[in-house]
């Protein structure tokens, strides 16, 4: 929780929090605006899904390759290790060759689980 | 999820005391001018944004022996106004099987995720509009919020093509996030900081005052994922006019296409942005420009833009296996032996 002894208030973020109400507004206006002058003439064939003119033939979500549950699971993995490397760059001044070393093996053993998925062709498509 | 609507109930409380606490008008007067500096960048950015439409065309037309577009006032000046006219005023064209909250809120959120970036760019010495110390933490969380515009959008048209481009969109997304994150370490640990205006002033040690010949890798790295991530030739697969007709967005018209089609250069500009300001030195250059502080950024800013157009023109696009076998099996292993290389090099000197 943020009201802690030793917390603080995030007023460095109340630009940000600007920003993202302007960004919102920017937006949500330019459509809320348009939308008093454009025209709406729908009919059926109009709002059809397009598909090269031909009527849709078939459900739009089938099914899809497994790769792609692969490719999301690899990336919490490697994601994970980015969040990791920020903390240690910033401070990578101050805590010299030990930390290093220690990065060192932990990238050696995601290098572990890298080859193996290599090997097992998580990165192949066919 | 508890947690996290307390938390932000908590954090909207103590950002109005801290606020009130202050003096009502200090704080009033502070406000407007955040929201007087907000407005500048936006509408700054956004006239680059649509003056960026109008280089590309010029710059791919005459690459390829065109003059691009030349109708709409001298030399075709005025052709980004009367685009944006067209499309604000261009039937908005819902598809009667889309899922609607999704359908609408999509593009609303990929403009957002790219303009928020813009609020930690330092544009000059001293002018940034929230000078956060995680700043470019923050860029990357909002690049990955950015992928949620298009997995919504693919999704909730309910169309084949639609569902094709963001699935593919989504996943080379993430996948060049990786190489980009992984990159942008060898600055932050030469930088010592996350914040974009001590990583440009970190520079001025180095030759030209650049990081780019440390960090040649790096950047290398960076600059291909800067193009899978905004979805640019050579990697445009999402929006493969010739077999998906557009990706992501094929079911939008008018101006939510307008909007995804400005968050696509408003994101082309802020790579081009981070691209300059990690690499290139920022707002430093080899000797001072008077009266214009931002004048050294905008060039390499353009640059970078430049080259963006540049590769379109000139590169074939990629086939989807040959790209994720390029971010996995390159660009990561690269930029961890460029970790190691900038470690070693850091801890010898």
């Amino acid at each position: 929780m943020l009201i802690m002894p030793g917390g603080y208030v995030p007023i460095d973020y109340l630009p940000v929090l600007i920003f993202m109400v302007i960004a919102s507004a920017f937006g949500l206006g330019a459509l809320l605006v348009g939308s008093i002058f454009r025209p709406r003439r729908p009919y059926p064939e109009k709002l059809m899904p397009y598909e090269s003119g031909n009527p849709p033939v078939g459900e739009p979500r089938y099914r899809f390759s497994i790769k792609f549950y692969i490719i999301a699971m690899l990336f919490v993995v490697f994601d994970v290790e980015t969040v990791f490397l920020y903390p240690w760059a910033v401070v990578f001044d101050k805590i010299g060759l030990y930390a290093f070393v220690e990065m060192m093996i932990f990238i050696a053993i995601l290098l572990v689980g890298y080859v193996y998925a290599w090997k097992k062709e998580a990165f192949k498509w066919d | 999820m508890d947690h996290i609507v307390t938390d932000i109930l908590e954090f909207i409380f103590l950002m109005w005391f801290a606020i009130f606490s202050a003096g009502t008008l200090d704080v009033l007067i502070n406000i407007g001018i955040i929201i007087l500096k907000i407005a500048a960048v936006v509408a700054v950015v956004m006239t680059h944004v649509a003056y960026a439409t109008y280089f590309e065309r010029k710059a791919i037309g005459h690459m390829q022996v065109r003059l691009g577009p030349m109708r709409v006032g001298p030399h075709g000046i005025l052709q980004p106004i009367a685009d944006f006219v067209k499309l604000f005023f261009k039937e908005d064209i819902i598809p009667a099987q889309a899922d609607k909250p999704l359908f609408y809120i999509a593009p609303v959120i990929a403009v957002f995720a790219a303009m928020s970036s813009l609020a930690v760019i330092p544009f000059f010495n001293g002018f940034v509009i929230a000078n956060l110390n995680i700043g470019l933490l923050f860029i990357l969380a909002m690049s990955s919020i950015g992928a949620y515009g298009i997995i919504m959008a693919g999704w909730s048209s309910n169309s084949k093509y639609s569902f094709l481009g963001g699935l593919r969109s989504s996943a080379q997304v993430i996948s060049y996030e990786i190489a980009m994150g992984l990159s942008l370490v060898g600055v932050v640990m030469m930088a010592g900081s996350l914040n974009l205006t001590d990583i440009v002033k970190a520079q001025q040690a180095y030759p030209l005052k650049m990081y780019i010949f440390p960090q040649f890798l790096g950047f290398f790295v960076f600059m291909v994922a800067a193009f899978a991530e905004t979805n640019r030739t050579p990697f445009d697969l999402p929006e493969a006019e010739s077999e998906l007709v557009a990706g992501y967005f094929v079911e939008y018209s008018g101006m939510r296409f307008a909007l995804f089609f400005a968050a696509e250069y408003i994101g082309m500009i802020l790579m081009a942005l981070l691209g300059a300001i990690c690499y290139l030195g920022g707002w430093n250059g080899p000797f001072q420009i008077p009266y214009i502080p931002f004048a050294w950024l905008l060039v390499k800013v353009y640059c970078i833009v430049f080259l963006f157009y540049w590769v379109r023109a000139t590169v074939p696009r990629y086939r989807y296996d040959q790209l994720m076998a390029l971010g996995w099996k390159i660009m990561i292993p690269l930029t961890l032996l460029n970790i190691v290389i900038t470690g070693v090099i850091k801890i010898l000197t």
